[in-house]
C-alpha cells in the first residue's frame, strides 16, 4: 500500500503543529470560537451532541496492521476505547478532548495518516471499492488513480473553499462497490480496445436532494485524469451557488444547468487545462503504483475448505467474496453483531483486526462504506483459523448483505444534526431479524437508516431505506423501498406516512413478507420490488 | 422555564448552568430565563463554555427536563451505550429520556 514521501509527511507534520499553536490560541482565549471553528474543522474536528468528535481519513478504505493498530491506540488512550467506522470508510471518535487533539493527530501522522479535510467544503477523503486489487472483475486496481486524486485534492488552493463539499469516488470494474454515481464526481476506470481510461460521473449525490450522476464522458485517457478532474471542479467553482446551501452541491448545478451545457463548459475548461500542462509526470503515478503492486500470492494454494462446522460454511458462504488469485478470497469482518451497533469496534476489536490482517491478509485491511472491515486477501485454507479469531470476539456475524447488514448512521444518540435516533431501529431490526429466522430466506436486501435528510445512513439507497425525522418533537421514522447505490442504481421512494420507533420495525418485516410472498424464482427484494412496485407494499403496510 | 447550556471548552463536556458555575448534571441547572444572553456572553468571554445556548425546559419530579428530545440526549449521553452514560446504573433512565 501507499507509503508517504518526505512531501507527503512534511505537510501532515506541519499541519500538526499549525493546528497545536491554533488549539494552544484557542484554550487561551485569543481565538473566539467563531474563529476557531472553522480551523478545527478543517482538521476533522466537530463538536457534537456530547463532545468534540474527530473524524480521521482512510484513504479510499485502505490500512495496513500498523495504521489499525494505532487507531486502536487513540480510541484506548484519548477515547473511550472504541470507534466507529462511518459510510465514507473513515472513523470516527465520539469523545475528544480539544486538549488532546493536537497529540492524537501528532499521533496519527506517525503512523502516516490524518484527519485533514475530512471536513468542511473541500475535497474529501476519496471513497473506492473495498475490494480494489482482490476483486476478480476489475479491470485494474482503481487505488494508484485514487491516490494519485488524494495528493491532487490535498491542500489544492484553488478548492479549499468550494460552494459546499465535495465527494469523489474511483472504481474499476462493472460492479459498483462504491456508490460511485451518487458521488460528486463517480470516476471509473474502464478498458476500450486495450487501452484503460476514466468514464466521468458528475453530479450524483444522496442528502435532501438526492441524484444519480450522469455519464458526461464515457473516456478520459488515463494521462489526462488530473486535467479533466480539474475542469469538473473549476466549472463548479465558478458556477456553484453560494447563497443557499441546500442548492449548493454540484448536483444542483448540473441538474439546473443541464448535463449537456455543463459537459461543454467542462469540456471547454478541459481543453484549456490541456494547455497549461497540469498533469503530473508519467513518473510518479508509476511510482505510485509500485505501492499497489501484488502481495506474493502462494502458487498454488488450496482450493479446499473444509465445510464440516456449518456455523463456519456459513460464514464462508455469506461473508467471504471471489479474489482474482486461486485459492484466496477477501474475507468481511461483520461489525454488525445482532443487535449491536453498525460501525462500532472496541480497540481491542481493532488490535484483533489488525493481528489477523498480520497473519492472514499481507498486513492489510479496509474499511467499508457498509460499515464493516475487509481482509482482502486471505487464503482459503486460513479461513477456519479466522473465522474461530473472528467469532470468539465477535466479529464473526454471518451476514454480508442480509438484512442484518444494517447500514445506520449515528443519529441522535450521537449527532447534532439528527432529529432522530438511527441506532435503536437498527439494532432492533437485526434483533427481529435474527429471532424470526427469515434472514436466510430473504438473501440479499441492503437496509440503510439515516436520522435525518442529509442521509449519511445513504437511506435513498436502500433495497430498504429509513429516514428518521423529528415529528413535533416525536421521532418519526418514514419508510422508503427501491433503491440501490450499486450497477443498478435507483433512488428509493417513500411508501408513505411514517412509523413510530416500534411500528417502523413492523413495517420492515411486513414489507419483507410481502417480498417472500411475491417473489419469484431467483429474486431479490429489488427485483421484486422493481416488477411489482409499491402498491403490493403500501396495500399490506397501510391497508 | 428556560436552562442554560454549553460544551466545556476543553473536553466538551456538555455542562448546565447553575446560577454561578456548570455542572455536568441537567439536575443541577437554573431557570434563566430573561438573563441567558448576559450570562451566556459572560461565561463565554471567560471561556469557562463554549458556545452556550438557552433551551426550554420543564421540571419533572422536582428537576429540569429539557423539552426536546434531543436535549435530552444531550444531558444523559447515547442511549444505546447506557454505560456510557451519566447514570448507567439507572435502569428507569430510558423513559426519562423518551
Amino acid at each position: 500500500m501507499y507509503q508517504y514521501d518526505q512531501y507527503d509527511q512534511q505537510m501532515v507534520d506541519a499541519r500538526v503543529e499549525e493546528f497545536r499553536d491554533q488549539a494552544r490560541r484557542r484554550l487561551e482565549g485569543t481565538l473566539t470560537e467563531d474563529q476557531f471553528k472553522p480551523l478545527r474543522l478543517m482538521n476533522g474536528l466537530y463538536l457534537q451532541l456530547h463532545a468534540y468528535m474527530l473524524r480521521v481519513a482512510v484513504p479510499y478504505g485502505t490500512l495496513s496492521s500498523m495504521q489499525m493498530h494505532a487507531l486502536a491506540d487513540i480510541a484506548d488512550k484519548y477515547d473511550r476505547g472504541y470507534g466507529h467506522f462511518t459510510t465514507r470508510q473513515n472513523i470516527q471518535y465520539n469523545w475528544i478532548k480539544l486538549e488532546d487533539a493536537a497529540d492524537i493527530l501528532a499521533d496519527l501522522a506517525k503512523v502516516e495518516m490524518h484527519a485533514i479535510q475530512t471536513s468542511g467544503n473541500c475535497i474529501r477523503n476519496i471513497s473506492s471499492d473495498h475490494f480494489a486489487g482482490a476483486a476478480a472483475d476489475e479491470v485494474t486496481d482503481p487505488r494508484p488513480y485514487a491516490e494519485l486524486l488524494r495528493q491532487w485534492s490535498s491542500f489544492h488552493p484553488e478548492f479549499s473553499y468550494l460552494p459546499r463539499k465535495f465527494k469523489i469516488a474511483v472504481i474499476a470494474s462493472d460492479t459498483d462497490r462504491a456508490a460511485m454515481r451518487l458521488h460528486d464526481i463517480g470516476i471509473q476506470i474502464v478498458e476500450k480496445d486495450g487501452t484503460l481510461g476514466a468514464a466521468f460521473y458528475v453530479g450524483g449525490g444522496m442528502g435532501r436532494t438526492p441524484m444519480i450522476a450522469p455519464c458526461i464522458n464515457e473516456f478520459v485517457p488515463l494521462d489526462q485524469l488530473v486535467s479533466y478532474a480539474e475542469a469538473c471542479l473549476r466549472v463548479y467553482n465558478r458556477h456553484g451557488r453560494r447563497d443557499n446551501k441546500y442548492k449548493a452541491r454540484i448536483k444542483i448545478l448540473v441538474h439546473e444547468m443541464g448535463a449537456e451545457e455543463y459537459t461543454r463548459q467542462v469540456e471547454e475548461e478541459f481543453a484549456h487545462m490541456l494547455k497549461r500542462g497540469i498533469e503530473p509526470p508519467f513518473a510518479e503515478l508509476e511510482r505510485i503504483r509500485t505501492y499497489f503492486e501484488d502481495p506474493l500470492f502462494e502458487e498454488g494454494a488450496s482450493a479446499d475448505i473444509d465445510r464440516s462446522d456449518p456455523d463456519f460454511a456459513l460464514w464462508v458462504d455469506r461473508n467471504t467474496v471471489a479474489h482474482k488469485a486461486d485459492g484466496y478470497v477477501s474475507a468481511v469482518i461483520s461489525l454488525k453483531p445482532v443487535g449491536g451497533i453498525p460501525g462500532d469496534a472496541t480497540a481491542e476489536q481493532m488490535h484483533l483486526m489488525a493481528d489477523l490482517a498480520k497473519d492472514y491478509s499481507f498486513d492489510e485491511l479496509r474499511v467499508m462504506h457498509t460499515q464493516n472491515i475487509v481482509l482482502p486477501h486471505v487464503r482459503k485454507a486460513d479461513l477456519h483459523a479466522l473465522w474461530t479469531a473472528l467469532d470468539e470476539a465477535e466479529l464473526g456475524a454471518p451476514n454480508l448483505d442480509t438484512v442484518e447488514d444494517i447500514i445506520a448512521c449515528p443519529g441522535l444518540d450521537y449527532c447534532s444534526l439528527a432529529n432522530a435516533r438511527s441506532i435503536p431501529v437498527a439494532q432492533q431490526i437485526s434483533e427481529r431479524f435474527a429471532k424470526n429466522g427469515k434472514t436466510e430466506a430473504l438473501g440479499q436486501l441492503k437496509l440503510k437508516i439515516s436520522g435525518c435528510i442529509n442521509a449519511c445512513g445513504h437511506h435513498h439507497a436502500g433495497h430498504i431505506g429509513i429516514l428518521g425525522v423529528d415529528r413535533k418533537g416525536v421521532e418519526n421514522y418514514q419508510l422508503l423501498l427501491g433503491g440501490s447505490e450499486a450497477e443498478d442504481v435507483s433512488l428509493a421512494k417513500i411508501t408513505g406516512p411514517g412509523f413510530d420507533e416500534a411500528g417502523i420495525v413492523d413495517a420492515v418485516e411486513t414489507a419483507a413478507d410481502v417480498y417472500l410472498r411475491e417473489r419469484q424464482d431467483g429474486e431479490r427484494f429489488l427485483d421484486t420490488y422493481r416488477r411489482i412496485g409499491m402498491t403490493p407494499f403500501k396495500e399490506a403496510l397501510y391497508g | 422555564m428556560r436552562i442554560l447550556t454549553g460544551n466545556d471548552l476543553k473536553t466538551g463536556a456538555v455542562t448546565w448552568w447553575t446560577g454561578s458555575d456548570w455542572s455536568l448534571h441537567v439536575e443541577d441547572a437554573v431557570d434563566v430565563t430573561g438573563n441567558e444572553d448576559e450570562i451566556a456572553r459572560v461565561e463565554e468571554a471567560e471561556r469557562r463554555v463554549n458556545v452556550p445556548y438557552a433551551i426550554d425546559a420543564e421540571m419533572h419530579q422536582g428537576h429540569p427536563r429539557p423539552a426536546h428530545i434531543k436535549d435530552r440526549i444531550r444531558a444523559l449521553g447515547p442511549t444505546v451505550r447506557q454505560d456510557l452514560t451519566l447514570k448507567p446504573a439507572d435502569p428507569e433512565i430510558r423513559n426519562w429520556v423518551i
